[in-house]
């Protein structure tokens, strides 16, 4: 049976944490929500976007999701706001601004 | 029909490992431990039985790799002695704390240094504290039978804790004696199939494992444990005592040795317990109530059990095959002392250290011990506590 | 193995967000490449040496891993998955298992290059059928800037730094690529993060593939410990190729391949002056050192042309 992490949290009593902090379960990261860190942020134009996904694979955070071959806009519970997917975009369709 | 033969005791447990036919054993060679993997890597290459052997570089990468196996959802073993297993000591409290049901078959030997390849039992009891369940033998027989009931232990659902099967370097790992072998059927029967719940490998669910974990886990995830080691206690009875109906020979915590009416008492580990049991036997014929709690169980530490197993005595010598440098004594004492007073068992006891890098201890020794034991008792004359046994000087 | 690059970035992420590695780091966007070229359908498990990966990607109860996942110790992430890897043997062999999996381990420099060469030596040699991959960041980065025998000569680390007696790490890096190669194994190759990713991702599938042990060495920045802005990833990555710092090859079943030589190899400076690490090497009168150090690359770079020339 799949670990639902909901249920272990720093205020768990010993007997609800898992036998040696085993997780069953995949992805359980997707829950703790990286984006707060943000101090700039990416805006994605998407009338500028060719849908070329160059900046898809630079994303250390996995939070430029793709669907269809088609990238959507940012996933910005997790994006941390490095800049690198501006950097590589050929058609400034990505421009960073201050703050979160 | 149990088989009767005649075997080392790493001949013994290797044979219990093929009778067992675990899935995965990764091994390095060191003395005295060697013709373990030396045998199993024979039986592999007969076909006689079917686990993998990974010849590893170091026992740092035998106790990684025995882990990764046991993870993935593989019944795994290794075998080592001394600083093989001091090598190996980060492993050893990821694989209790990672609550992986794996075997350490450890032939015991002295620690460097000086580098010296005879017995004591310094390297487990060093590892005293990793969270392995460790259990001694006296004889080739023990081995063989610890062994079998090793996986039943290690793998039940309220423990989950990897085990160490130990016997003395060259005393018992090189002797050959007699002994009494199970057919393979009920070997197998005995320790059935490993089917762990979740596995690296199982299809259905995948599964982490090895977090790190802040503070606010850490001392609750060492309560859990705790708890599985305390857990063992019953789990090693249940099996000790099924064990016994299959073979004819239970176990429990330890044996009480002529201990029921003594008035003066060994506590003891291993092979040395069978010197003893001569020097005692002789005594006995003298009229000295002399007996012997032969610890089989060190880990758990069967606390109450003991202090309740001494508490009639006059005075006990509490043998250590192993410094811990504290200036008083070794691990041993120290744990049987508490233990003592833990239980208001108001037996007076001495600590004493023998055999350290294969030092003979002889009956006469053993004798010698016992007779001061007495004479401190009824005549009150001082004992020499903490004295080194047969040491020079 | 044609690729298609936007067909493999329409595929599912396997390594999740809401990890804790810092904004811009070239470890996660290494550790996508290489889980992108797991094919569908297969599973797989990833291995990890305590590192800033490990400690970043799963914190317990968050695993940032769609697949199964196992970090052991710092030190042994090559051992530790040869177990897994025959256990799976073992496994397959007895009826109990009838999926396919894959196995892959990463590692920083300390774990691969240092403290966990003998591991991976002991399991390149036995050639267990599964992926090594060195995320090379150059240093110790996890617990802050210690130089690493993957350190490059006069870098400013917290171990090595820099002050009026010392220009930094003094000795040469180590060539890890080389010494995995001579273990004889199936597939080695050297890599980093470029354009449309199409060359970690042809090799990283190379090695996933291809039976026994197969390593890769990817080089991936760190903008604390290099000192750049974390935007220029993808430009220090470029010219660390163009310069020849950091070449592309491979060696395939014993056969040395280059991948990529610049039209015009681009001077080192072009590749240091944009990290505050070798800033010192900017001053006046330290020229002899950027001297030096092109020497070295200009060394590593004919020689590695020779290899490859050989085939």
């Amino acid at each position: 049976m799949a670990t639902d992490i909901t249920k272990i949290t720093e205020k768990s009593n010993w007997q609800d944490l898992t036998v040696g902090n085993q997780i069953y379960a995949s992805g359980t990261s997707r829950m703790f929500k990286t984006g707060e860190w943000r101090t700039q942020s990416p805006v994605f134009h998407s009338e500028k976007c060719k849908q070329c996904l160059l900046c898809v694979p630079v994303c250390p955070d996995s939070s430029i999701p793709v669907k269809d071959c088609k990238r959507q806009d940012f996933d910005y519970d997790h994006c941390k706001g490095c800049g690198i997917c501006a950097e590589v975009c050929p058609f400034e369709a990505i421009s960073m601004k201050e703050g979160q | 029909m149990a088989v009767r033969e005649r075997l080392s005791g790493n001949e013994a447990i290797s044979y219990a490992i093929k009778q067992v036919n675990p899935d995965v054993m990764p091994a390095f060679p060191i003395t005295p431990s060697t013709e373990i993997p030396q045998y199993v890597a024979n039986y592999i290459a007969n076909g006689e039985m079917d686990t993998e052997f990974i010849p590893v570089e170091s026992e740092h990468s035998s106790m990684s790799a025995t882990i990764g196996a046991s993870a993935a959802g593989a019944r795994a073993l290794t075998a080592t002695s001394s600083c093989g297993m001091a090598l190996m000591w980060e492993e050893l409290y990821v694989a209790a704390s990672n609550r992986l049901p794996l075997a350490l078959c450890l032939v015991n030997r002295a620690l460097s240094g000086p580098i010296n390849i005879n017995c004591d039992h310094s390297d487990s009891m060093g590892a005293r504290d990793t969270g392995f369940i460790q259990i001694y033998a006296e004889n080739n027989q023990e081995v063989y039978d610890n062994f079998v009931q090793a996986y039943r232990i290690s793998e039940h659902k309220d423990v989950r804790l990897p085990i160490m099967i130990c016997q003395d370097g060259f005393i018992t790992s090189h002797a050959v004696e007699n002994i009494e072998l199970l057919e393979d059927e009920k070997v197998k029967g005995f320790v059935g199939e490993y089917e762990p719940e979740n596995y690296l490998l199982n299809p259905e669910q995948p599964m982490a494992l090895g977090p790190y974990a802040v503070s606010n886990y850490y001392m609750e995830t060492k309560m859990a444990q705790n708890t599985a080691m305390k857990n063992a206690k019953q789990v090693i009875l249940d099996v000790g005592k099924e064990y016994g109906e299959l073979s004819g020979r239970s176990y429990g915590f330890f044996e009480a040795y002529r201990l029921e009416d003594a008035d003066y008492a060994f506590v003891i580990i291993g092979s040395a317990a069978g010197t003893t049991k001569d020097a005692v036997d002789q005594l006995r014929e003298e009229g000295v109530k002399a007996g012997i709690l032969k610890l089989r169980v060190f880990r758990p530490f069967p606390d109450e059990e003991i202090a309740g197993a001494l508490k009639n005595c006059k005075v006990v010598a509490i043998m250590d095959r192993s410094e811990s440098f504290r200036g008083k004594g070794g691990p041993l004492g120290a744990e049987v002392k508490a233990a003592l007073y833990d239980h208001a068992a108001n037996v007076r006891a001495f600590n004493l250290i023998y055999g350290l890098g294969g030092r003979d201890f002889t009956v006469e020794e053993a004798k010698q011990i016992y007779r001061d034991l007495e004479a401190y008792d009824r005549d009150g004359k001082a004992f020499e506590e903490y004295r080194y046994v047969g040491l020079r000087g | 193995m044609s690729y298609n690059f936007k067909e493999e970035m329409n595929k599912p992420e396997r390594l999740a967000p809401g990890h804790r590695m810092c904004a811009g780091c070239g470890g996660t966007i290494a550790v996508r490449a290489v889980l992108r070229a797991l094919h569908e359908g297969d599973k797989a498990v990833i291995g990890n040496a305590t590192g800033c990966l490990e400690v970043s990607t799963f914190m317990y109860p968050f695993t940032a891993y769609e697949d199964s996942y196992i970090h052991n110790a710092f030190e042994n992430a090559g051992a530790t998955m040869g177990g897994v890897e025959t256990a799976y043997h073992v496994l397959r062999k007895k009826g109990k298992l009838n999926e396919t999996y894959k196995f892959i381990t990463f590692g920083g420099d300390g774990g691969t290059y240092d403290i966990g060469l003998q591991s991976l030596s002991g399991a390149m040699e036995r050639n267990h059928d599964f992926v090594y991959v060195c995320y090379d960041n150059g240093a110790y980065m996890n617990t802050g800037i210690q130089r690493s025998s993957a350190t490059p000569m006069y870098a400013d680390t917290t171990t090595t730094p820099v002050g009026s007696e010392s220009n930094g790490k003094m000795q040469n890096r180590k060539d890890l690529a080389s010494i995995i190669a001579a273990h004889d194994v199936p597939y080695v190759g050297q890599s980093t993060l470029l354009g449309n990713f199409k060359d970690i991702h042809t090799k990283a599938e190379k090695a996933i593939y291809t039976e026994g042990a197969c390593f890769l060495n990817i080089m991936a920045p760190c903008p604390r410990g290099w000192r750049y802005p974390t935007q220029d990833i993808m430009k220090i990555c470029k010219l660390g190729v163009e310069t020849c710092y950091w070449p592309l090859f491979e060696v395939d079943h014993g056969k040395w391949i280059l991948n990529y030589e610049p039209k015009k190899k681009l001077p080192i400076e072009d590749f240091l002056r944009p990290q505050g690490r070798f800033k010192h090497l900017f001053k006046k009168g330290n020229e002899d050192l950027l001297v030096q150090f092109q020497q070295e690359v200009d060394r590593r770079w004919e020689e590695l042309q020779f290899r490859c020339s050989r085939y």
